[in-house]
């Protein structure tokens, strides 16, 4: 009787355990048939005596390469150096025509870079940087880190200045004798710079309906 | 004698449950010892790495087939996801969209640098990198892109084509953040840019506070170091972004104070609104789902019991519930969700079907855990300019089942 009662107890007490070690999902946690189960929980990552740090200094000077980015509405980033209208029509021609077309027109591979500026309102809206791009400095980014496709990376800054000049005169947006380098260029008044608005979703207003919905 | 009187039994249960079709059948020929019990199979080689059954070679990923490039650097694959069990996706299957091909980067010369408004500029070895505490976690991973060639008719026919540029993965790396506070962040650093080593030196600029919660750096998917075209040897992930501002082939993190508006994020990845405008900085996918079993292309077996199953996620959480119709949208059914349910994750759904044969419009629609409901293509023509590229296509898809039980796409019909 007493044995009994006692055994009752352990019982309820291991019962106790084994439910704490289920809830926290610990090691201890096993399938009915007694087969251990694991933890269900991410493991907390020990914690370190001191952090540890694996990163090696580097100078802003040895990044000069690789640090290519302009902020465009300002043209923080921008390097020394300018080109003109015509001498980006000859390096145009020279290195982006086989693939963009006589006078940035579009070719065998890409569309059109020239015109569009008012087509959004309509459909299809023709995509062009003159069309597009909110700020002009986007050129000079965007030619210097990815073209030409085949050669991107290889250009001088006056390479890159030159070709933006000559896209910008194709758009109208500077004139035959325009020169781009870092003070004119991100005065270049571009067409859709109050173009965007910040993302607002969720927007879409959709309910839950089960049933006779439609 | 018992043993007879079971496989009578058994072959009594059957044709009960099958209108006698296979009690008829056994009568006739019997199952032959197929010659692949009879011989020894391929022994095991010394290594390889093993691929799937010759069987399978269909199952692979595909170009669009809609919008096709005129070159193919800058282009995109499609993951199989009418193949797909589950919610991970293979390392081969996995989409690819590159803007300049994919390099083969050396881990031995590769460097990761910090830079801009931080305390200590640094640079980061492979080897070092891995040094640090890992973390492994499942995420989706979605282009914007996924779905713009099927807004208002039908233009794509599989799953493949339509939703495709959509993939399961196990990522492993480190968090930006221990990466990022070991540079010492400047208190007026808001923004950071993160820039790929390949050829398109591809950038976004990304919020410091996303930056902080959950973005990983990575070097390894699925149980195995990185895929070359997924970002080898080491890439960021921004869970339940764009995909495109999870940069490959990452070389370079700069923190400035406010956003670089590249090209990447102003003339491209941006929707057109109403009036002309454009939508920038919309990076989070919103919850979406997609029927990948019934779908566009398939040939129904007859009419009788079919799973109804599919993919359910959301950048914005966890999936809460999926409902599925039969109908074209008139009448819903709740469908089951399969666990693991993760934040930002692919989950699965499952709902059993009894076709009986006449024509059918299935489609999915899924909540997810803030309460929003994936929407109409109408929903979306109501708010947005559905005008050329649009990125963003969260709508529901409908395939519709005609009576001899071939699937078809039917995005903007139903």
């Amino acid at each position: 009787m007493r044995s009994a009662k006692r055994k009752l107890i352990f019982v309820l007490i291991i019962s106790a355990l084994w439910g704490c070690a289920n809830m926290d999902g610990g090691i201890g946690a096993k399938s009915s048939t007694g087969i251990p189960l694991g933890g269900t929980r991410p493991h907390a990552v020990q914690p370190l005596p001191d952090k540890p740090r694996f990163g090696q200094p580097v100078s802003e000077g040895e990044l000069a390469a690789w640090n290519i980015d302009i902020r465009t509405p300002d043209g923080l980033g921008l390097p020394a150096g300018q080109g003109s209208v015509a001498e980006g029509k000859k390096i145009y021609e020279a290195k982006c025509g086989a693939c963009h077309g006589a006078d940035a027109k579009g070719g065998s591979v890409y569309g059109t870079m020239v015109g569009g500026i008012g087509s959004f309102t309509g459909s299809p809206r023709v995509l062009t940087p003159g069309s597009m791009y909110p700020y002009a400095p986007i050129l000079f980014d965007y030619i210097r880190r990815s073209m030409p496709m085949d050669r991107p990376q290889t250009m001088t800054a006056n390479e890159v200045y030159a070709v933006s000049a000559y896209l910008l005169n194709l758009n109208g947006l500077v004139p035959a004798d325009a020169v781009m380098d870092a003070q004119s260029m991100p005065k270049v008044q571009m067409p859709n710079r109050n173009g965007f608005i910040l993302d607002d979703r969720p927007d879409t207003k959709a309910v839950r309906c089960m049933t006779s919905c439609k | 004698m018992a043993k007879n009187s079971s496989r009578r039994d058994f072959l009594r249960r059957t044709a009960a449950l099958t209108g006698g079709a296979v009690a008829a059948s056994a009568g006739a020929v019997p199952l032959p010892v197929p010659p692949s019990a009879q011989e020894p199979g391929r022994p095991i080689p010394e290594a390889m790495y093993g691929l799937p059954s010759k069987y399978e070679a269909h199952v692979a990923r595909r170009r669009s087939d809609v919008l096709k490039n005129r070159q193919n650097w800058s282009d995109w694959s499609m993951t199989p996801l009418q193949h797909q069990p589950g919610i991970i996706t293979p390392n081969g299957l996995i989409f690819e969209r590159h803007h300049a091909g994919t390099p083969d980067i050396d881990p031995k010369t590769h460097r990761l640098v910090i830079h801009g408004m931080v305390r200590q500029p640094l640079q980061f070895a492979m080897d070092d990198l891995v040094r640090y505490p890992s973390v492994s976690r499942f995420y989706f991973h979605e282009c914007s892109g996924n779905g713009l060639t099927d807004w208002l008719k039908p233009a794509s026919t599989t799953v493949q084509q339509t939703h495709g540029l959509l993939s399961g993965v196990l990522w492993t790396g480190v968090p930006a953040s221990i990466l990022l506070e070991e540079a010492g962040i400047d208190p007026r650093g808001k923004w950071v840019l993160f820039e790929g080593a390949d050829a398109s030196a591809h950038a976004r600029s990304i919020p410091m506070e996303k930056v902080l919660d959950d973005v990983l750096i990575v070097y390894a998917m699925n149980g195995e170091r990185l895929r070359p075209e997924n970002g080898y040897p080491v890439r960021v992930v921004i869970p339940g972004w764009e995909g495109n501002v999870s940069v490959k082939w990452l070389r370079r993190i700069k923190v400035g104070d406010q956003p670089w508006h590249l090209r990447s994020e102003t003339a491209r990845y941006t929707d057109p609104m109403p009036e002309g405008k454009w939508r920038q900085f919309s990076m989070v996918m919103e919850c979406k789902s997609v029927i990948t079993s019934p779908s566009g292309g398939q040939q129904l077996k007859g009419p009788g019991f079919h799973e109804i199953t599919g993919l359910a996620w959301s950048g914005a959480g966890k999936i809460r519930a999926v409902d599925v119709s039969v109908d074209g949208g008139r009448n819903w059914r709740e469908a089951m969700l399969e666990e693991p349910i993760m934040d930002k994750c692919l989950t699965r759904f499952k709902v059993g079907w009894n076709w009986d044969g006449t024509p059918a419009v299935l489609m999915s629609r899924a909540l997810d855990s803030t309460g929003y409901v994936q929407p109409s293509v109408q929903d979306m023509q109501k708010v947005r300019a559905i005008v050329g590229f649009v990125q963003h296509h969260n709508a529901i898809q409908p395939w519709t089942v005609n009576a001899k039980g071939e699937v078809r796409n039917a995005i903007g019909q139903a």
